[in-house]
């Protein structure tokens, strides 16, 4: 009756070594690496930047332990952290030495950065076995937790819709009697009711984000518009994730590797920077808004020789030179025409006429106003489209004004690719923030308190372990020994599994490894005060033995679903450290059933359920009656 | 080897009053505690700054107060923890931004915390070498978050294992066993405020996975009351609870004592992230011990539980089979 098929047995020591397995990489530890990833959407990793990756290395004379080619990054294991840091020179030297112009030189196509990569040997690493991955609190850097002012981004939406309300009005000829933003939404005033019933509908068509509520009497009309709720939270959802876009693209900047930018809840943004000790730098750049500036070429001074003069450090008073993204050099005015404060939207697109690929920008009321009047009284002159980032500025994009453009839709087009138009929309927008953020959240930890860390949760796991292992030992002699090696599998099998799915290990997350353990050596323990009550009440130990280990299999799998809705309600409403608790905790209880029902069994199965005549089983004394 | 050796049931049930009568008092006094003194909830409820430095040798903790109350903070904590080295520094978020411990941003314009004047100017007068380990700061709106998410994962917690006990066994047993456990959890806050000590984040989570964990006891008591029902055709209800307490005494024991080991190495091991986390787990393992034996087991009497409620259903099959 104590013994288990064939299967059950293949089963347990497949898994058991699969446990193993990716368990391993583990125990390798880490080793400095230097990781280099795409820092445009254009540029791609494959196996010809690996091979200039190497041959850089190879040039500069620095050995490598193993070259890595992932989707999104290579990634370089060095021996220790001074060749780290050479190897790092070496290959931004020579990934992006090919920058010719400033505009090039400040925006790299490669972002190269330090990182640590898994000791393990490739074999481990081909089969996906990576270390687990450890929370900020246990490798040290920087948390932040922003919050999204989503008032300020329904503001800056229904500022742009009543712009393009007036544009409405204007184009369809609909006399009104003003057009205002108020507390209760945008107020529309008319004198007569059909001019009303006209604009409604004018409205209605063109912008139907807007809830429309008539009001006033006589000659004192009004339309009050408000933003739909659904319209409302696509607004905060687009300024969400639009935020997200730009922090992105700015943390890219910093050069962390494997920065994590999640959102939280629906207005709050997490940015986790592993490694990055510099808060203060890191805070200015996550702060910094990039600004568009659009500005008149300074057609006077654009003569060759004048260029060529500029270049040399002449420039004429009011003017500024700049080198264009495609290299050639050009004089802008300092006047600033629009900014990008004005600019509410840019997306990639096609020209209507000639299907070139080209970028459309949307502007607010104010700004489609003054970019109307600007184009048409500079008809054939040039535009420039500038970027102002830390201070410096860089010229997108010249083109020629062919006509007056109003409306306040914008379209910049022109030798650009499809790609390149999708990157300079991105670059628009993500100059600037949807809506303004603020840090409500800030953690620090330092990288030797995060070796501390490691060392108290792996040392109150060791402890409680080997208490509890030896107690059982003591207490109930080979069932005890059977028990504590179901304890280790289970430790074993929570390891291979958090490495499998890599989820953050945090502090509170080891302290569950070890209060886990403590809980999940509670099946053994009924498993084997049944098996003795049952040996006091006269059974053969082969029976005992079975009913013990059914008897207690009810009571095990009750009280684990409750620890289990606890760990899920822990798990859905926690967060932070309650998170990385609940996760460990609720692994750790599924993986407590198995191994203290299937792999104790198994073995308790080999030791005696061969033996026909069974008289006594080593689980301590059960004489007394 | 083999610690208990009872022979007869201990009548458990014959002192269920008195039973019930200490466990009342002590959870008044809980509340009593929980009303007048309150919780002291940490930085991530409140809001605030928490700065943890280490320094050469033992941190002369009365200097660095009073830097840092002649530069105007109000009530500062300062303490060690760990070693007298290590010093925890805790202050509200208005204390925060007093001039010396801010700069100007060169980029946003704002002025923002400034680990190094910080360090200058509070942590450098009580000695020199001193590095910041951690700093840690909290806005005000995401504390009430947490305080409300904390109440609600505890009361979908309750529900859940009322629900899932009243399912598997009788509502009566879910009932009880919610009481007995949130009973327990209502000690562990009043300890917490009676000590004053920091009510954190991971004594949060501490304080559900006892809740979990407990509910294991009564689950346990409350199979082998059903068990004995089926086998002890003629005992009385008394008898019987009686008799699954006893005889599950043994288990109960251990297992807390397993349980209590991990988390006794953690508050030796773990520092002072886990410190209080592991207190939370002890009192809530000592505590459960008592009440989902003394506590859920009178209550399930108290509210009646009869042979019928376990055991029909399962006896109504049997005979429709042997009929």
């Amino acid at each position: 009756m104590n013994r288990y098929p064939v299967w059950i047995y293949t089963l347990v020591a497949t898994i058991l070594v699969l446990a193993a397995l990716y368990a391993l990489p583990n125990l390798y530890g880490e080793a400095p690496a230097v990781q280099v990833s795409p820092a445009r959407a254009t540029v791609r990793v494959d196996d010809a930047l690996l091979g200039r990756v190497e041959e850089a290395l190879k040039a500069a004379g620095i050995a490598n332990t193993g070259t890595f080619l992932d989707p999104n990054s290579i990634k370089v294991r060095l021996a220790d952290t001074e060749t780290q840091l050479k190897a790092k020179d070496a290959i931004e030297r020579a990934l992006n030495a090919d920058a010719k112009t400033p505009a090039e030189a400040n925006n790299p196509s490669y972002t190269v950065a330090l990182n640590l990569l898994s000791n393990s040997p490739n074999w481990l690493s081909a089969i996906r076995a990576r270390p687990m991955y450890l929370g900020l609190d246990l490798r040290g850097g920087v948390h932040f937790l922003l919050q999204v002012d989503m008032r300020a981004a329904l503001t800056k939406r229904m500022d742009s819709l009543t712009g393009d309300i007036r544009t409405q009005m204007r184009d369809k000829n609909i006399r009104h009697a003003g057009i205002s933003r108020e507390t209760s939404g945008i107020v529309v005033r008319f004198r007569d009711e059909d001019t009303r019933a006209k604009a409604r509908k004018q409205i209605e068509d063109q912008i139907p984000d807007l809830t429309l509520v008539d009001g006033g009497s006589g000659e004192n009309l009004m339309l009050t518009g408000t933003l739909k709720p659904e319209a409302q939270k696509r607004t905060q959802e687009f300024a969400l994730k639009q935020n997200i876009q730009t922090l992105n693209n700015r943390i890219n900047e910093l050069g962390v590797a494997e920065p994590v930018i999640q959102q939280q809840g629906a207005d709050r943004v997490v940015v986790q920077l592993p490694g990055v000790q510099d808060t203060t730098k890191a805070k200015s750049i996550l702060g910094r808004t990039a600004t568009l500036e659009i500005r008149m070429v300074d057609e006077e001074n654009s003569s060759a020789a004048a260029l060529a003069a500029a270049r040399g450090g002449q420039v004429p008073f009011g003017s500024e030179f700049y080198i264009e993204r495609n290299g050639q050099p050009i004089m802008v005015r300092k006047q600033v025409v629009l900014t990008g404060d004005r600019l509410t939207d840019a997306q990639p697109g096609f020209d209507n006429q000639t299907q070139e690929p080209a970028v459309h920008l949307t502007l607010d009321a104010t700004g489609a106003r003054i970019f109307k009047d600007v184009t048409r009284e500079n008809v054939n002159k040039r535009m420039a489209i500038l970027l102002i980032e830390k201070g410096r500025g860089e010229v997108v994009t010249a083109p020629v004004i062919r006509g007056e453009i109003g409306g306040g839709r914008v379209q910049i087009s022109g030798r650009m690719s499809t790609q390149e138009a999708s990157d300079t929309a991105l670059l628009l927008r993500a100059g600037a923030l949807a809506a303004p953020m603020e840090i409500v959240e800030e953690r620090t930890v330092g990288p030797s308190l995060g070796a501390e860390n490691i060392q108290k949760g792996f040392n109150s796991t060791l402890y409680g372990f080997a208490a509890i292992a030896a107690f059982m030992m003591v207490y109930y002699l080979l069932f005890g020994l059977f028990s504590a090696l179901a304890l280790s599998a289970n430790l074993l099998f929570l390891i291979a599994l958090l490495s499998l799915l890599q989820a953050t290990l945090t502090l509170p997350g080891m302290a569950a490894i070890a209060l886990t353990l403590g809980m999940a050596i509670d099946a053994n323990v009924l498993i084997n005060e049944r098996i003795r009550e049952e040996l006091r009440n006269g059974s053969t130990p082969q029976a005992a033995i079975h009913a013990g280990y059914e008897r207690a299999f009810g009571t095990i799998i009750d009280s684990n679903v409750t620890s289990l809705i606890a760990g899920l309600a822990l798990l859905i409403f926690g967060s932070g450290p309650v998170r990385g608790f609940a996760v460990v905790h609720v692994l750790g209880i599924m993986t407590s059933i198995f191994s203290a029902i299937v792999v104790s069994r198994c073995m308790v199965n080999l030791a005696y359920g061969n033996r026909r005549k069974l008289a006594t089983v080593a689980i301590g004394n059960t004489s007394w009656k | 080897m083999e610690f208990f050796k009872i022979r007869k049931d201990i009548p458990f049930m014959r002192h269920a009053l008195t039973f019930n009568i200490i466990s009342f008092v002590t959870f008044l006094l809980a509340v009593a505690f929980l009303l007048i003194k309150g919780l002291n909830f940490s930085i991530e409820f409140t809001g605030g700054l928490i700065a943890e430095a280490r320094y050469q040798q033992a941190a002369d903790v009365d200097k660095i107060r009073t830097a840092l109350e002649r530069l105007g903070v109000k009530d500062p904590q300062v303490q060690t923890f760990g070693t007298p080295r290590d010093v925890l520094i805790r202050m509200s978020i208005k204390d925060a931004e007093i001039a010396e411990f801010t700069s100007k941003n060169s980029e946003s314009g704002k002025e923002e915390f400034d680990r190094e004047k910080f360090r200058a100017a509070v942590l450098a007068p009580a000695a020199p070498e001193v590095t910041v380990q951690r700093v840690e700061f909290v806005g005000p709106q995401v504390g009430r978050e947490l305080a409300e998410n904390g109440a609600l994962a505890l009361l979908v917690t309750s529900l859940g294992i009322v629900i899932y006990l009243a399912f598997r066994f009788e509502w009566k047993f879910g009932v009880a066993a919610i009481i007995a456990n949130l009973h327990d959890v209502i000690i562990i806050l009043g300890f917490f405020a009676f000590f004053q000590w920091e009510f954190s984040l991971p004594v949060l989570a501490a304080v559900l996975a006892v809740l979990g964990y407990s509910v294991n006891e009564s689950v346990v008591v409350a199979d082998r009351i059903r068990e004995n029902f089926r086998k002890m055709r003629r005992a009385p209800v008394k008898e019987i609870i009686d008799n699954a307490i006893t005889r599950t005494m043994s288990r109960t024991i251990i297992t807390h004592g397993s349980t209590q080991m991990a988390v006794l190495a953690m508050l030796i091991f773990g520092g002072a992230t886990l410190h209080y986390f592991a207190v939370a787990l002890t009192i809530g393992i000592l505590f459960g011990i008592y009440s989902s034996v003394l506590v859920m087991a009178p209550l399930v009497m108290w509210l009646g539980v009869r042979r019928e409620d376990l055991v029909k259903p399962v006896q109504a099959s049997k005979d429709g089979a042997v009929v």
